[in-house]
């Protein structure tokens, strides 16, 4: 029974030694109370944020600051998610084409047979690798029509050859495959809807224009909650700043600022970059200030205008309801559904080469 | 020069930290001591390297007159002088400088029998500089990092910074410093017009105590801290402004590389309601 009381007793006892502590030392009690609360609070607060060491990459003149800065540990897992898939092995041609070959060739049709059946088997394991052909065909009759999964991947073989043909200012020699996109995935993981008008009211502090509630597609700020529908479907103007010292005659108002802010950070989460990757922050809009990088970003932007618009938005009809956005819309391109986290796809890595069928100019 | 009469009080001998009865001495009004010795060699070496880079750069504008930082490949080692050198000696000479300035704070408090609140408050604003130049740029390996010597380059520094992080008032840290700050020049403001308004009554009124001030402060807040409370006040709140202004750098960067908006997924990822 002693031996059971003694570990109470002992906790009695330093109870009231420590009162009696507190009643005789106040100061120094309160002293201790404030500092173990610090302790306490660094490292709550140390265990939000990451460690040393971290790397960076000096993209201006010295002592401007312009540079990207990186945490290895986190680059790591990006660099491991953003591989190619290894290239199906070359075949020898049939020596006849594809139109010959198969039935109801629309886009292919001049394609060499073999080719086209490796173009194929390609296709089935970048967008749908369980599903294989019968996502797009019906199995019973390969050359039909029936599911509509086949008129999209139509259009958007024509979309990758306009991208790797006519959008070289943008994807430069990379170029693009289905796979930059899809990865696996029937819908790439990163596409866009148009919202519904702001004030949902989501969010517990979330105001009538939509802020107060932090929002992914502005990098997690309060910013706009939908900053593409306006600049990377419509073209409204981005730049809000004004050409003359004095701003005269710019009648552009903060909020707009707030919708070119949040497009803004959606192209630096994009990247996995910050504003300096592009930009002087001094003066935003100075292309002499700026880094080389803004000049892709730039037609980057008149590019997914152009696909959004002449690619995506005539194949709102083809989907069905289920593949729709809230407003009903078809699923859309940002700067995110190739870049996924990285400054360029795949680190800069291209197959593109081992698949010249998406790298030929469309037939009219 | 002659001496107000009151000076004489304060012309205390001793209280040196280095240096004996050498330069214990004043020239005009000025207390020398060591530390005002090395203060001005400092200073003088400081100066005079800033106006050599100047005179090596583009310009004698002096908005635009730019001492910048090595480039990031010369890391932590030293850089030629017109690379980024002239950089590293300025920032040695300035912390040269500020910290025998608040040394001779140190000699003089010691000289007046007073406490060290002066050089303390001081080596707050130290501090932050140093964080700047030497801390930040020594955990993220390179001088580069530190931010350049010019009017106008030093702000687009600061710019570049705040945008690396996407939107640098969602750092928590840059919060606090800022609410300190505001804080601190707030409450001065108020205590120095309450100070003002006692001491300069409408016509022929007497002069009024800090009794007034308290009962002022007490009509319009219901609470005064008075006149003691209200400079320990000011000085813990200037003190953190700069305090927290060096933790706010200093995060930023080695210990959190991506946006700051995205730190704050931590309170959304609180399993109350994630």
């Amino acid at each position: 029974m002693r031996a059971l009381t003694a570990p109470l007793e002992l906790v009695a006892l330093a109870l009231r030694y420590s009162l009696a502590g507190i009643v005789a030392h106040p100061w120094r009690t309160r002293a201790w109370v404030v500092g173990l609360i610090a302790i306490a609070l660094v490292f709550a607060f140390g265990s939000t944020l990451e460690r040393l060491p971290v790397t960076s990459v000096q993209l201006g003149y010295r002592g401007t600051a312009m540079e990207a800065e990186y945490n290895p540990r986190l680059l790591k897992p990006e660099i491991e998610a953003n591989r190619l898939l290894p290239a199906l092995p070359a075949v020898p041609d049939a020596g006849i084409p594809s139109s010959k070959a198969y039935k109801n060739i629309k886009v292919l049709q001049t394609a060499d047979a073999n080719q086209f059946l490796r173009q194929m088997g390609a296709f089935a394991n970048w967008i749908n690798p369980a599903a294989g052909c019968a996502y797009c065909h019906s199995l019973n009759n390969m050359a039909s029509d029936s599911l509509y999964t086949k008129t999209v991947t139509r259009r958007m073989i024509q979309m990758t050859r306009e991208i790797n043909t006519n959008w070289k200012a943008h994807v430069g020699g990379v170029g693009v495959t289905c796979y930059t996109c899809h990865r696996g995935n029937s819908i790439p993981q990163n596409v866009w809807f148009t919202e519904p008008p702001p004030g949902a009211g989501h969010g517990l502090a979330e105001t009538g224009t939509g802020q107060g509630s932090p929002d992914k597609a502005s990098g997690l700020t309060t910013l706009a909650s939908d900053p593409f529908t306006p600049f990377l479907l419509n073209a409204m103007p981005i730049r809000v700043t004004g050409v003359s010292d004095l701003n005269i005659g710019n009648n552009a108002s903060t909020k707009q600022a707030e919708w070119t802010y949040g497009l803004m950070m959606h192209f630096a989460t994009s990247l996995g970059v910050a504003c300096t990757y592009c930009h002087n922050t001094n003066n935003f809009a100075s292309w002499d200030q700026g880094t080389p990088n803004r000049v892709p970003a730039w037609y980057g932007i008149r590019m997914v205008r152009d696909l959004n618009r002449n690619y995506m938005l005539p194949l709102t009809n083809v989907f069905p309801a289920g593949r729709k956005g809230p407003m009903g819309d078809v699923a859309k391109i940002n700067c995110a559904t190739c870049h996924q986290g990285a400054y360029k796809p795949f680190y800069g890595a291209s197959d593109l080469a081992a698949y010249p069928l998406l790298a030929q100019r469309n037939t009219p | 020069m002659a001496m107000l009469n009151f000076e004489y009080k304060y012309r205390v001998r001793g209280g040196t930290l280095v240096g004996g009865d050498l330069f214990d001495f004043w020239v005009g009004p000025f207390y020398v001591g060591f530390f005002g010795v090395t203060t001005a060699f400092f200073s003088l070496v400081g100066t005079l390297l800033i106006i050599w880079g100047a005179a090596i750069g583009p310009t004698w504008n002096v908005w635009r007159i730019n001492i910048a930082p090595p480039d990031l490949s010369y890391g932590l080692g030293f850089a030629p002088l017109r690379e980024g050198g002239l950089w590293q000696w300025i920032t040695f000479c300035a912390l040269g400088a500020f910290c025998s300035w608040a040394l001779r704070m140190v000699e003089i408090a010691r000289k007046l029998g007073m406490g060290l609140h002066v050089p303390i408050a001081f080596s707050g604003a130290i501090l932050a500089y140093f964080t700047l130049e030497v801390i930040r740029p020594v955990l993220m390996g390179g001088w580069g990092h530190g931010f350049p010597y010019g009017i106008l380059s030093h702000l687009d520094w600061v710019s570049n910074v705040g945008y690396q992080h996407l939107q640098f008032h969602y750092n928590p840290a840059h919060m606090i410093a800022v609410t300190f700050f505001f804080t601190t020049t707030f409450i001065l403001a108020m205590h120095g017009g309450a100070v003002l308004s006692s001491l300069n009554p409408p016509g022929d009124e007497p002069v009024k105590t800090s009794a007034h001030e308290d009962s002022f402060f007490r009509d319009l807040i219901v609470y005064s801290i008075g006149p003691l409370g209200i400079h320990r006040l000011g000085w813990f709140c200037a003190i953190n402004a700069g305090v927290w202004s060096a933790i706010c750098i200093v995060i930023s960067g080695p210990l959190w590389t991506r946006g700051w908006p995205e730190w704050w997924n931590w309170w959304l990822n609180l399993p109350f309601w994630r």
